[in-house]
């Protein structure tokens, strides 16, 4: 083998500069892959973090139907309080799981004793909404420094209703709301802070405790509107769905149609990931699909123009395959000699151009560049590649690289050696 | 018992729309550590007759056995590894391979071929490169050698795998008069070192004159039959 790679690495460097070229291709194209790979995962990471830190949590669990008719917040489809302690039992054995938190959600009516407008407003329990969404915290502008992201008695309000309805901190509003039975109460809350708007579905709802919710119902009993759940990989988002499924007695959305026609089983429940939750999955599968495109983009580089050189290489050097082949070697030795500089031009290929790739990822880490995101200004992209990627696409350069260089090695050793002698 | 025999050897090829007979039905037997030339003009079949030879070309009739092999029966493989283990060829245009040393060139066959250990491999070949007097060239490329040195490195790496035929296709056609004379001579003296047969081809009178047995070759036919 050793010899092999010998007359391989010098045959390549008989053609420096034709080399260099075909390398200098294929490094261009791991670049290419490699920053896009990174700066795309960190875009996507970042969106996905925002909307799901923010405010949607990884994966939802409603009852069955609910989400279906999210747009109306429909009480009555509300977990009662012994479904809800079954799911947080079944959360609470799941290893994936890192925390999870209840929330009441209904429609209401605002009024700062002036005027009165409608208002989405999700009860919340504060300690474990804030590690269910480590960065609600942040969408809190102004109030009082530090202290409980939200107590009892206390409201955030939506900035754009705020500045509508000209409410600052400190003012004292009420809601109106109507229970499932008809009902209408009204509480009196203290503005604790404006909430800032973020992407995607309940984005711009106000936020009370889950408490000063459920008074303001007439709950009798403890009811859930809806569980978020935060896991400990977010990417393992699908899987886990799967898993809780069974074990919550939990249906598909499509199979809800079916369940309801035989009466269906188990709890009633059903638990969506976030993808299922939010149009913004579209972009990050958007994303996946750029990323898988510039792959074969890197793949067809490196394929035409190592196969470019190897047929150069072949044509070329004809009778020198008929001179090897006349003194007896043997034609699987012919094959690995040309086999051997396509996985040299791959293996260098992919050494240089992992390294400058890495270079460049570093160098856009120190840039600190800032891109904006809905409401979000000024994100600073922080793109970053796994070993598994970088695995991942050096191995498919070389082996591409290899398969390039197939079929002019089995045409070299298929040669007839007089016919190969002969050549001019 | 000889190491070639033909009978009623033919060989034909296609030529486009032509069937071209290139050997009529010669006979032929060739003994070992002989020196042998085939002469006759260009196109006479004098390359064919060494293709077949060489196992390089399959005969179209007759029959042709090297070595007690009937070689017209040997498939591509089997071929590849009875040149490898017994024929040696010195070409016309030298062809040594530019990437490799002289030194490498003529190892090329103990590593590429046959798998021979490091030491032995060294002491063999630097005793073959010693043997055709080139020894101190062996660290320079092809590109840096005269035509004679070259040819004498081609010699060497036709003789190192202990051949027991090489087979030389006009092997001094492009060389000066004086060099050709020395690289026959070179090669009749390893003939009587090793006990190789070497067989060539030519149509230089003077070179032809070196051999000891000589068959001449016109249209495909043995006009003349040994000497």
């Amino acid at each position: 083998m050793g010899n092999i790679l010998k007359i391989a690495s010098r045959n390549l460097m008989r053609y420096r500069r034709r080399t260099l070229l075909t390398s200098a291709l294929v490094v261009l194209g791991i670049v290419a892959v490699m920053v896009f790979v990174a700066v795309a995962g960190s875009f996507k990471a970042m969106m996905v973090g925002q909307i799901t830190d923010s405010m949607l949590g990884h994966l939802q669990v409603h009852r069955r139907g609910y989400v279906a008719s999210l747009d109306s917040l429909p009480l009555n489809l509300n977990m009662p309080a012994g479904m809800a302690d079954k799911v947080s039992g079944v959360l609470g054995s799941t290893p994936e799981v890192a925390a999870w938190t209840s929330r009441v959600k209904f429609g209401a009516g605002f009024s700062n004793f002036a005027e009165t407008t409608n208002i989405r407003v999700v009860g919340i329990e504060p300690e474990r909404e804030l590690a269910v969404t480590p960065l609600s915290a942040g969408r809190v502008r102004g109030g009082r420094e530090g202290g409980a992201f939200l107590q009892k008695g206390e409201i955030l309000v939506p900035e754009l209703l705020a500045r509508g309805m000209k409410v600052k901190v400190g003012d004292t509003v009420v809601l109106i709301a109507t229970n499932k039975d008809g009902s209408v109460n009204g509480k009196t809350l203290t503005v604790r802070g404006e909430l800032a708007s973020v992407t995607g579905p309940g984005g711009r709802d106000g936020y009370i405790h889950i408490e000063d919710a459920r008074e303001l119902l007439r709950m009798t009993t403890p009811e859930v509107s809806e569980i978020a759940v935060r896991l400990k990989d977010p990417e393992a988002a699908e899987r886990v769905v799967t898993a809780l499924e069974p074990a919550l007695g939990a249906s598909k959305s499509k199979d809800v149609q079916a369940k309801k026609a035989g009466g269906g089983s188990g709890l009633g429940i059903e638990v969506h990931s976030w993808q299922r939750l939010t149009p913004f999955s579209n972009i990050a599968n958007m994303i996946d699909m750029m990323t898988l495109f510039i792959k074969i983009m890197l793949v067809s580089i490196v394929l035409i123009s190592v196969m470019n050189v190897m047929v150069m290489a072949v044509y070329e050097r004809i009778r020198e395959i008929g001179t090897i082949s006349a003194i007896g070697t043997p034609p699987r030795r012919v094959l690995s000699l040309f086999l051997a500089e396509g996985l040299i031009l791959g293996l260098v290929g992919a050494v240089l151009g992992t390294g400058l790739s890495l270079l460049t990822i570093y160098g856009l880490n120190a840039a600190k560049l800032t891109f904006n995101f809905g409401q979000q200004q000024g994100l600073v992209l922080t793109p970053s590649i796994g070993a598994q990627d970088v695995i991942v696409i050096a191995g498919i350069v070389v082996l591409v690289a290899v398969l390039a260089s197939l079929q002019p090695a089995w045409k070299a050793s298929r040669m007839d050696p007089v016919q190969a002698l002969r050549h001019v | 018992m000889s190491l070639v025999q033909a009978e009623k050897l033919t060989k034909s090829y296609q030529a486009g729309e032509i069937v071209v007979n290139a050997i009529r039905g010669v006979d032929f037997t060739i003994e070992p550590s002989s020196f042998v030339c085939f002469v006759g003009p260009s196109g006479s079949g004098k390359s064919t007759l060494l293709n077949m030879i060489g196992c390089l070309d399959h005969p179209s009739g007759g029959k042709l056995s090297v070595l007690d092999t009937d070689v017209g029966s040997l498939d591509r493989h089997a071929a590849a590894q009875f040149r490898g283990k017994y024929i040696g060829f010195v070409f016309q245009d030298f062809n040594l391979l530019p990437v490799l040393t002289a030194y490498e060139n003529v190892e090329y066959p103990l590593v590429m071929v046959q798998r021979w250990e490091p030491a032995e491999r060294r002491k063999r070949v630097m005793a073959m490169l010693d043997a055709v007097g080139v020894a101190d060239q062996a660290g320079k490329y092809p590109g840096q050698l005269s035509g004679g040195q070259k040819q004498r490195i081609a010699v060497a790496r036709a003789l190192v795998a202990s051949s027991k035929l090489v087979l030389a296709d006009e092997p001094t056609a492009n060389l000066d008069h004086d060099t050709a004379i020395r690289i026959i001579e070179l090669m009749k003296s390893m003939r009587s070192e090793f006990g190789t047969t070497f067989v060539f081809s030519t149509h230089d009178p003077k070179i032809m004159a070196e051999a000891e047995t000589t068959f001449a070759l016109e249209d495909g036919k043995l006009s003349r039959n040994g000497r």
